[in-house]
């Protein structure tokens, strides 16, 4: 595939994930700080987030798993969660994260863990997305080409 | 002139260049945020420890101009670290979190943050931040200068209020700023160096943990009200001191108080439209888990001194509690509790007489034989315990204790926090200020804790740090902030209702005995122990209670088994003798209305009572 064509599908992916919102605004963010003087600043940002990520939903999956639930500790984990997630704009892992929060409050043990299960969703779909979008991004540069910048037109 | 115009040019980068020191635990944030600081042009150094931050920061101060700190970190709690290093450096500390409930920003106001921004931080609200080091350096300036150029008068006069004194400072200040011309010349802070050409530039003077300790202890035994530099500088009797070193750590101190109480006010008032219930601020925890106490430290949320809600009604004279007092993130964990037995029993609002102790319902166990805060288990009475955070151990962080008079202050300036409704809720504070148990568990220089109500004088708090230890309270409704006791277990601050504290209260002089001295300070037992945060975690929540003395019959927080009721915040520094452990500073809010049940009666009765 030559590289026009790369960059012409990575702007349409990259538009169908923020209709689909799984990505927001500050994604957007983040690529604009990506530049010269630091060019792998995206895929270095989305790493950290995938790992962090990874650990606090094994934390999230063991504390869920006691005979007696700590809340506050589940809590902490969410919270941490989501401030990470709304830092990439991981849009609805950040919307599930929210809803997570509250039925910690109420500390019902059933729909917590069906929040669990909604945000470890969420979180493997958009992992999935931004590596393939990051894939697509090296090809180009591999390739000679540059990132075309997303615009928002819509 | 000359030369100041020079160091005035170096500045003229400002805001380029700028240090900012960035604390976040989560890895992918605090890239993000170094990365946009460095996208602004700010110098930036970053750790995702709190810990490791405040080392950096007491290694060298002068080398950052601005912090931003998260606000949940496992390590410590951010409002811990925010009090800690506003006491200490004080820099302007952002904090940052991804919840922007109402209560948490409020109580990043009150344990003095200068912004709160909201998760995920966006690039066009950090290209403004610098705007909180200018204003910082100037007031500080202005009121450094004003203390070491006028040193004498100056201390002398601001003793009338620390808000008086502001006031004072500021207008001095203008004189001579405009006869100064150029305001960066005082940027330094020897800056008044600058008016004075003839005086000699001394060496900085680190105003260390322990330093401040004394600092307060020996505001406290005077008195806010009478705390000269002269007078401090002799009690505190360190080599190489001088008085103008303490006549402007003085004046911060002051400010500080002030711009707590201040906040502190605003915050009761906005605590009594939150709802009192599930205040965040100082919530009368259950008591439980004091075991930990050290294993709180830094986690826990000082509730800082942000017993500042309160206004000060006369009683702020006495805050003297340094702005970070132990309010601010008591590092060393160490949980006070405040065994509140006795919510349901006391909760008499009406009690205005401190005397009783609690009487009754003391489920708590007050004591028992209130060691000091090992048993604060124990005292954890349902709900109203309130949980004293850690009291940082004396080696930690630079909490300064809080003084004995902040608390006052502070708990005066409950008395306008509708937030006491004490009423009903007050239990808490009745109850548990009453159970002040405050034991302050860790503290491990022995602050005392003040048992109040019930006897269970709150276990020694040993080294009261920055008290913010957080009382928990379940009933929540009092705001007390738990001041940090520094030192000295937390003072309860219980909120009172908003019946003004009167003046009685304020002038108790602490003493850092309270233990034997009646505490007559209205007690704010209105239950309302100082809500603490709610961070349950929260270990550090201290139990200020403001004593009155004069106040409300002699409540005699007597130390009755070993706990120590210090009064006066810190009346001792460290090791207060009066307070065997470590003062606590026990304030009790004197609930106008409520009246602050009666808990905090004597302790000694208590203490006996429970002690069978």
């Amino acid at each position: 595939m030559e590289v026009g064509q790369m960059q012409r599908r990575l702007v349409d992916y990259t538009k169908t994930l923020f209709m689909e919102g799984f990505l927001d605004a500050q994604f957007l963010q983040l690529q604009q700080l990506q530049d010269e003087s630091n060019p792998d600043f995206v895929v270095e940002v989305v790493s950290l987030f995938f790992d962090d990520s990874e650990k606090l939903l094994n934390d999230l999956s063991m504390a869920l798993d006691q005979p007696n639930v700590d809340f506050k500790k589940v809590d902490a984990h969410v919270h941490q969660l989501k401030g990470s997630s709304s830092s990439i704009g991981a849009q609805r892992v950040k919307n599930a994260c929210i809803a997570f929060r509250n039925f910690c409050e109420e500390q019902n043990i059933d729909a917590t863990l069906r929040c669990l299960q909604q945000v470890k969703h969420e979180y493997y779909l958009v992992k999935n997305k931004l590596e393939t979008l990051l894939r697509l991004e090296q090809q180009i540069v591999a390739a000679g080409g540059s990132i075309p910048a997303t615009e928002m037109g819509f | 002139m000359t030369v100041e115009q020079i160091v005035s040019e170096t500045k003229d980068q400002f805001p380029i260049g700028m240090r900012v020191l960035a604390v976040d635990d989560d890895p992918t944030c605090l890239l993000l945020l170094e990365t946009l600081l460095r996208r602004c042009q700010y110098h930036v150094t970053t750790t995702s420890q709190a810990i490791t931050a405040l080392k950096m920061l007491r290694e060298n101060k002068n080398k950052f101009d601005l912090v931003i700190s998260d606000v949940h970190m496992p390590d410590m709690d951010g409002f811990k670290l925010l009090e800690l290093v506003g006491l200490e450096m004080d820099l302007p500390v952002i904090m940052l979190s991804a919840n922007g409930d109402t209560k948490l920003v409020m109580k990043g106001i009150t344990h003095g943050a200068c912004d709160y921004l909201l998760k995920p931080v966006r690039i066009e609200e950090l290209k403004n931040i610098w705007q909180h080091v200018v204003r910082r350096k100037k007031f500080d300036r202005k009121v450094r200068s004003n203390s070491d150029s006028q040193d004498k008068p100056h201390a002398d006069s601001g003793e009338a209020a620390g808000i008086g004194k502001a006031d004072n400072n500021v207008k001095i200040n203008k004189k001579r700023k405009d006869q100064n011309e150029d305001e960066d010349e005082d940027l330094d802070e020897n800056g008044h160096d600058n008016d004075d050409p003839s005086a000699q530039k001394k060496p900085r003077v680190v105003w260390s943990v322990e330093l401040h300790r004394k600092f307060v202890a020996a505001v406290n035994q005077l008195g806010i009200e009478k705390a000269v530099p002269k007078k401090i500088l002799e009690l505190m009797n360190v080599e190489k001191l001088t008085r103008e070193n303490v006549a402007s750590h003085l004046q911060k101190f002051r400010l500080y108080l002030k711009r707590i109480s201040c906040v502190a006010n605003q915050q009761a008032n906005m605590a009594a439209a939150v709802g009192t219930a599930d205040s965040s601020y100082l919530r009368m925890g259950s008591l439980n888990g004091l075991g930990n106490f050290h294993a709180l430290s830094g986690t826990d949320q000082l509730h800082n001194a942000a017993f500042r809600s309160f206004p000060p009604s006369g009683v702020l004279g006495r805050l003297n509690t340094p702005a970070g007092l132990g309010i601010r993130g008591l590092p060393s964990p160490g949980t006070i509790q405040l065994g509140h037995v006795q919510n349901s029993g006391h909760s008499s609002n009406d009690q205005s007489k401190l005397q009783s102790f609690i009487p009754g319902n003391h489920n708590t166990n007050i004591l028992q034989g209130m060691p000091m805060s090992l048993d604060l288990d124990q005292l954890q009475n349902n709900k109203g315990v309130s949980h004293i955070g850690e009291l940082p151990a004396a080696n930690s962080t630079a909490v300064f204790p809080v003084s004995g008079s902040l608390i006052d202050s502070r708990i005066a300036g409950f008395s306008n926090n509708p937030l006491l409704g004490v009423t009903s809720n007050s239990l808490m504070l009745e109850g548990s200020s009453q159970q002040a148990n405050l034991h302050a568990s860790n503290l491990r220089d022995g602050v005392s804790a003040v048992g109040f109500q019930n006897g269970n004088t709150l276990s020694n708090f040993a080294s009261i740090d920055p008290v913010s230890s957080q009382l928990r309270d379940s009933k929540a409704d009092l705001q007390g902030q738990a001041a940090p006791i520094n030192c000295n277990a937390g003072p309860m601050i219980r909120s009172v209702p908003p019946q003004e504290w009167n003046a009685p209260r304020k002038d108790a002089p602490y003493q850092s005995h309270l233990m034997s001295s009646s505490v007559n300070s209205s007690i704010p037992v209105n239950g309302a122990m100082v809500q603490l945060d709610q961070c349950l975690d929260r270990n550090n929540s201290i139990f200020h209670r403001t004593m009155d003395s004069d106040s409300i019959g002699p409540l005699n927080f007597v130390d009755p088994l070993s706990i120590k009721h210090g009064e006066g915040l810190n009346s001792a520094a460290m090791e207060p003798p009066v307070i065997e452990k470590e003062g606590y500073l026990m304030y009790q809010l004197r609930p106008h209305g409520n009246h602050i049940p009666d808990n905090i009666g004597s302790l000694e009765d208590l203490a006996s009572a429970m002690m069978k």
